[in-house]
């Protein structure tokens, strides 16, 4: 007998008895498509967590300058002027660095607000356009200081939200309107959005204003008191910091890094955590894994167990007609592929489908993996496979006349 | 054709043993037509499918064609099933949804025989059996008779050695069983050996030779004299 005339049989035995066929096929489709929606839905979070983490800036270094020594008198760090604008510029635009993604020249300070009769002592930060990405600042109106501005010394300013509703509690859209700080009027051109965060550093307690502004007509300065640096990837951060240091000692002709005139923080308390909490999600997207291919592997074993044992009487009757054990098993296992192929592509289908339709109604990133696909085929399709021939091989060895007496 | 030496069945279920056939011996040339009764637990259940080589005896022999079927491997059984046994069952045993056609060929495709010739048999053989106008019916849109009568045509098709049927009429209408011998006959009349097996006296009338058990043993191997004709009413 043909495997062609073998294959024709098996189809042909499939699409005859419909209820038990597409019986089985739902058995392999849920199980298939269970284990990719939920692996799926769980790399969806971890995504989503990393993202958060990223948004938190686990990326982002930022260098201050070290206390001045005048005298024996050594001053508070971050007080010193030894960082510039040329510092910065020249950071952006050396190519050979290739662990920093950009970088963002600020300088701040607190100063005396008024709008109207309201008024507000809060962090003035004149900031280059970048420092929207590098800060992950979004805005709920308006637009953030631009290049032109910088270059312009536009006496522009975006509001920070708490900023916002101290100094305009009954405006609802103070775009448009004036701030005075140091004697100097600047219009309102933007708010951002609420980031969260209390004391000194609070993102949603600030003014931020073109760096040139602030510079030259708030403040009378020309040095920086930060460069916030944007490493390529949370991995690169050690490198970029090692980059950034001999970088600034070289341009500020120090030999010795114990001489350096700066420092440099990274987020490494953030980074160690995001580190866990994605060491965490591995684990757990692991053990997801591993109960959904218990659960869709037992369901598919269970179909098939019991649509191959039901048919014992009609191995015994193929076996009566003349049949041999290895036709009946082979046919059986062309079956179980045939079986678990097409509930493998539906299956794979409906999975990406639920995945895709639940991350968006909880607002999660979609994520899909070959390799969660490959895992719930290779482990449900094979459990089909193996379900679906074991028993027919069992029966298929049975004296004839014991398997028509099967009940 | 058919040597029965010596051949006992016991079956043990746990520590219980229950012999059904005990030492029993007998032969079936070509062109017999037998019948084998018998009360039921009499064992003449169980020495039929030893003779269809869907079970193997205890001990003792069974030769069918010059070849020993007890001693047989597996593969050499399904090919003997295949190629020299037409068996009937009582309760039909056709393939569900298929229709009466694919039935009759199963055994043909078994026996790698090519498409064409299995369906021109096959075609061949349900017309025999008065289906003739029923090829493509499924086989549960049938009638009792009817399937038997698909049966009938399956056993045939693989023009074997010798046919046994296994209580033939039993789940069908009596009218209809009359139609069931008249075709087991005309077959016994073209030189088919058949082997039957019923507990209706007047069922067994239509074979020529009947043999009793009890008890798992021959109580009574005689000629039937009268032997009742029925022909094919079509």
């Amino acid at each position: 007998m043909e495997i062609l005339e073998l294959i024709t049989e098996a189809i042909g035995t499939l699409t005859r008895n419909k209820m038990r066929t597409s019986l089985a096929i739902l058995g392999i489709v849920i199980g298939i498509g269970s284990v990719i929606s939920l692996i799926s839905l769980g790399q969806s979070s971890q995504k989503s967590i990393e993202n958060q983490i990223q948004s938190l800036g686990a990326n982002l270094l930022t260098v201050i300058p070290s206390g001045q020594n005048s005298g024996a008198v050594r001053g508070a760090q971050g007080g010193g002027t030894t960082l510039t604008l040329t510092d910065a510029e020249a950071l952006m635009n050396d190519t050979s660095i290739t662990s920093i993604q950009s970088a963002s020249p600020e300088y701040s300070k607190r100063a005396q607000v008024t709008a109207g009769k309201n008024n507000t002592n809060t962090q003035i930060v004149g900031v280059y356009p970048q420092y929207a990405t590098i800060r992950k600042i979004a805005l709920t109106t308006g637009t953030f200081i631009t290049d032109r501005d910088v270059s312009a010394l536009s006496k522009v300013a975006v509001l920070g939200a708490t900023t916002a509703t101290d100094l305009f509690p009954t405006e609802t859209n103070p775009i448009g309107q004036s701030v005075r700080v140091n004697g100097q009027v600047l219009r309102v051109v933007g708010v951002a959005s609420p980031k969260g965060g209390t004391g000194f550093n609070n993102p949603d307690d600030a003014i931020y204003v073109p760096l040139s502004t602030a510079q030259k007509q708030l403040f009378g300065v020309d040095y920086l008191s930060t460069i916030a640096v944007e490493a390529t990837d949370a991995n690169k951060m050690t490198q970029a910091q090692n980059d950034i240091g001999y970088f600034l000692l070289a341009r500020h002709k120090l030999r010795d890094p114990s001489q350096a005139d700066f420092v440099i923080f990274s987020q490494n308390d953030i980074l160690n955590t995001a580190t866990q909490v994605t060491g965490t999600f591995t684990t757990l997207l692991g053990g997801i894994a591993a109960i959904s291919l218990v659960v869709g592997g037992i369901g598919i074993m269970n179909i098939m167990l019991v649509t191959v044992t039901e048919r014992t009487r009609e191995i015994g009757l193929r076996k009566a007609l003349g049949a041999t054990k290895s036709i009946i098993t082979l046919q059986f296992l062309i079956e179980a592929i045939l079986l678990t192929i097409i509930g493998g592509v539906v299956g794979i289908l409906l999975g990406i489908t639920v995945s895709y339709f639940l991350s968006r109604s909880m607002q999660l990133p979609f994520a899909i993996s070959i390799s969660s696909i490959v895992l719930a085929m290779s482990v449900s399709g094979g459990i089909g496979i193996l379900f679906g021939w074991y028993p027919a091989k069992k029966a298929a060895g049975l004296q004839p006349i014991d398997a028509l007496r099967y009940e | 054709m058919i040597q029965i030496n010596h051949v006992s069945k016991i079956y043990t279920i746990g520590s219980l043993t229950t012999t059904a056939l005990s030492d029993i011996s007998f032969e079936v040339k070509k062109g017999e037509f037998v019948a084998i009764m018998g009360p039921s637990g009499s064992g003449k259940s169980t020495l039929m499918h030893i003779l269809g080589a869907l079970d193997l005896p205890t001990s003792g022999d069974y030769i069918l064609d010059k070849e020993k079927v007890s001693t047989l491997t597996d593969n050499e059984l399904a090919r003997i099933r295949n190629t020299k046994i037409g068996f009937v069952f009582q309760s039909f045993n056709l393939l569900p949804r298929t229709s009466a056609l694919k039935n009759v060929m199963l055994p043909m495709m078994y026996a790698g025989v090519s498409p064409e010739i299995r369906k021109e048999k096959a075609q061949k053989y349900l017309t025999m059996v008065g289906l003739a106008d029923r090829m493509n019916h499924l086989s549960n849109q049938l009638s009792g008779g009817q399937q038997q009568r698909v049966a009938i045509a399956r056993a045939l098709s693989m023009d074997p050695s010798i046919l046994l049927a296994d209580e033939p009429t039993g789940n069908i209408a009596t009218n209809q069983a009359e139609e069931i011998m008249a075709i087991f006959q005309k077959l016994n009349d073209d030189g088919h050996t058949v082997v039957m097996i019923t507990h209706e006296p007047d069922i067994a009338t239509h074979a020529k030779r009947v043999i009793y058990i009890r008890d798992g043993k021959i109580t009574q191997d005689k000629r039937n004299k009268h032997q009742v004709r029925v022909a094919i009413k079509n």
